[in-house]
């Protein structure tokens, strides 16, 4: 394994080390989240019926959501799952504390999460179930507020039945996407000598010490080699006796090239993201209102075909297309691999390209909605208070002649980073540059069509 | 080793990338002839939940358009991005909006008053041919993606020398 081009972070910057080893360091942030949470929860349940008055559809859909997919995971990977306020309720009735360590072992009914659901199918249905209502979802503040009941709800009743995080693990719909995506970071937690790990007996890692619970991600730091299951909950680098977990700086998505790893439930993953990206361009920025209308439920038979056409397109038609074109690359590359495991390889070209789809389109999201926010701070029921002086601010778009360099420019850079993965994927299986070179050019092809249609979208 | 060397030497190794700036910012900045003369256009633009009609329009760079602006159902609002045009207007009323198309490209229109669930994506779009943004973004896109694969094609497999690079290759 090549360790080179990486930066320890805790080594530049030893005070960090003092913070993420503090018992503080998680509580803080879920604390903090878990206040704007519950009072997005409130405010849902109980606040104005209009979704652009309400804190609970402004502050969830538009501010979190834009910081989320534009920051966070792309230059932080999962973080965000380390101030996640949703499984945090559940986890500190397994705890049975907030803060400091109890001794003895989680409170819970210690069922065995089924084999078969270890892996991110859950995962993906759960995010496509919730994306045939998002028109529903984005704009009526009290079914967003069940939602996001229902969420910590299901966190609570997991963490009874199961040790550890294994909503977030198995079932969290956003978990799967933000897990995939971090694949990108450039940032990683590791250790920083995997032989210290494989001599040291004890695994304070994984069944935790007087300093820190084992990893509520169920991940051995050990041999960890991409981010995708690991919740940066800094747990790890509380309990290692040796101080062997680091935080590195890396080259953007350099795990995208951990070839044991490909998995056909990610690989499916890459192929949600990346049809939802595209269907929601279609749905939510595009003009076509009756499309609108459909995906709003205005009568059940029209939701019912937008629903299937919707499912078609993530579950069918999307990875059908990418198979036929893997099957074209397979064959001008003589690559001898089977073809369902040659197009999970190559799905994996698609994270990249489906992250700056999701930030062009959250582009435009968040930076004409976004003033909504300045309002509902002030106001966040919609029932008339004024805070903050800010309830008359007026809507207004930012940024609109910005708008189509800034999406061009961040989906050409995701395109040229898609094609380049591929070239490398198709070089693991080739020696011949060659013939990797012509493997991956019906990959490349896929991916600059993609690019064009959202070009289309965008700015056609 | 000075720093003119070196840059030489690294044009010398990546001149297809050099090739490739060059390309992006001649097509970047490639100026697009005006094949129409100026006209004046009158537009009726209705507005109901959640929709525009016309929710699509097509002008030329230098059109006078007027714009009869009404609604449908409810009270509705007018915002054009790019123009900043803001106009509002309740049923059974016409608001005139009028402006010159100096700008290329495409800009949605969207309803700017609170209309209902879905107020937030009632979009419209307005098409201000040639549509420079959109073509120039094509042509950008193309020359990138011949780029990257010319350079992979010219430095015969050194490009994915880092395909192992924190892996275990299969």
């Amino acid at each position: 394994m090549i360790r080179s081009q990486r930066i320890n972070v805790l080594q530049h910057v030893p005070f960090l080390r003092g913070i993420l080893k503090s018992r503080l360091f998680q509580p803080v942030l879920t604390i903090s989240t878990l206040f704007f949470f519950t009072l997005a929860i409130v405010t849902g349940l109980f606040g104005t019926p209009v979704g652009n008055r309400n804190f609970g559809i402004v502050f969830v859909w538009i501010v979190w959501w834009g910081l989320l997919i534009i920051l966070l995971v792309p230059f932080l990977g999962r973080l965000w799952c380390a101030a996640c306020p949703i499984p945090v309720p559940g986890e500190w009735l397994q705890r049975r504390g907030i803060i400091n360590r109890r001794k003895g072992r989680l409170s819970t009914l210690r069922w065995k999460f089924p084999k078969r659901l270890r892996n991110m199918w859950l995962q993906n249905f759960g995010f496509l179930g919730i994306a045939i209502f998002s028109a529903i979802i984005l704009t009526r503040p009290e079914v967003s507020a069940w939602l996001l009941l229902g969420f910590s709800l299901i966190g609570i009743v997991l963490s009874i039945l199961y040790e550890n995080r294994v909503f977030c693990r198995y079932v969290c719909p956003v978990g799967g996407f933000i897990g995939l995506y971090s694949l990108m970071a450039p940032i990683e937690v590791r250790v920083q000598d995997p032989a210290v790990c494989a001599t040291h007996t004890p695994k304070d890692c994984i069944i935790g010490n007087e300093y820190a619970y084992g990893c509520p991600w169920m991940v051995f730091p050990g041999t960890l080699e991409r981010n995708t299951y690991c919740g940066m909950c800094m747990e790890c680098i509380k309990a290692c006796p040796k101080n062997n977990v680091v935080i590195n700086l890396r080259p953007v998505g350099s795990d995208l090239m951990v070839a044991k790893e490909r998995r056909l439930d990610e690989a499916y993953k890459a192929f949600i993201m990346l049809a939802c990206a595209l269907l929601y361009s279609v749905v939510l920025l595009g003009p076509w209102g009756w499309l609108k209308q459909w995906a709003n439920m205005d009568t059940l038979p029209h939701w019912l075909a937008y629903a299937g056409v919707f499912l078609l397109a993530n579950l069918l038609l999307l990875p059908g297309l990418f198979t036929l074109t893997t099957l074209l690359s397979r064959r001008l590359g003589g690559i001898q691999l089977p073809l369902r495991q040659l197009v999970t390889d190559y799905a994996y070209t698609l994270v990249p390209l489906g992250l700056t789809a999701w930030i062009a389109f959250s582009f435009s999201l968040v930076f004409t909605n976004g003033s909504y926010a300045v309002a509902v701070l002030s106001d966040p029921f919609g029932w008339g208070w004024n805070l903050f002086g800010t309830t008359e601010s007026a809507w207004t778009p930012f940024g609109s002649s910005l708008m189509p360099f800034l999406q061009t420019g961040i989906l050409t850079a995701g395109m040229l980073f898609a094609v380049n993965t591929a070239y490398k994927i198709a070089g693991q299986y080739t020696p011949d540059p060659r013939r990797a070179l012509r493997g991956m050019l019906p990959i490349a092809g896929f991916i600059t069509s993609i690019t064009f249609v959202f070009l289309w979208l965008y700015l056609g | 080793m000075s720093r003119v060397q070196k840059s030489f030497a690294w044009m010398r190794q990546h001149w297809v990338i050099l090739i490739g700036i060059i390309l992006a910012i001649g097509v970047m900045t490639f100026p697009i002839p005006q094949i129409t003369d100026p006209q004046t256009r009158t537009i009726t633009l209705d507005a109901r939940q959640f929709e525009f009609a016309p929710h699509r329009i097509h002008i030329n760079k230098g059109d006078r358009v007027i714009i009869q602006f009404t609604a449908s159902d409810v009270v509705h609002g007018f915002y054009l991005d790019g123009y900043g045009i803001q106009e509002r207007v309740e049923p059974g009323i016409t608001k005139q909006i009028e402006f010159v198309a100096e700008h290329t490209g495409k800009f949605r229109y969207r309803c700017s008053v609170s209309c209902g669930s879905l107020h937030p994506f009632m979009i419209g779009e307005l098409v201000v041919g040639p549509n420079e943004p959109f073509w120039r973004a094509i042509a950008f896109v193309i020359v990138s993606v011949i780029t990257l694969i010319a350079y992979q094609f010219f430095s015969k497999g050194t490009s994915y020398e880092h395909a192992t690079l924190g892996t275990s290759p299969a």
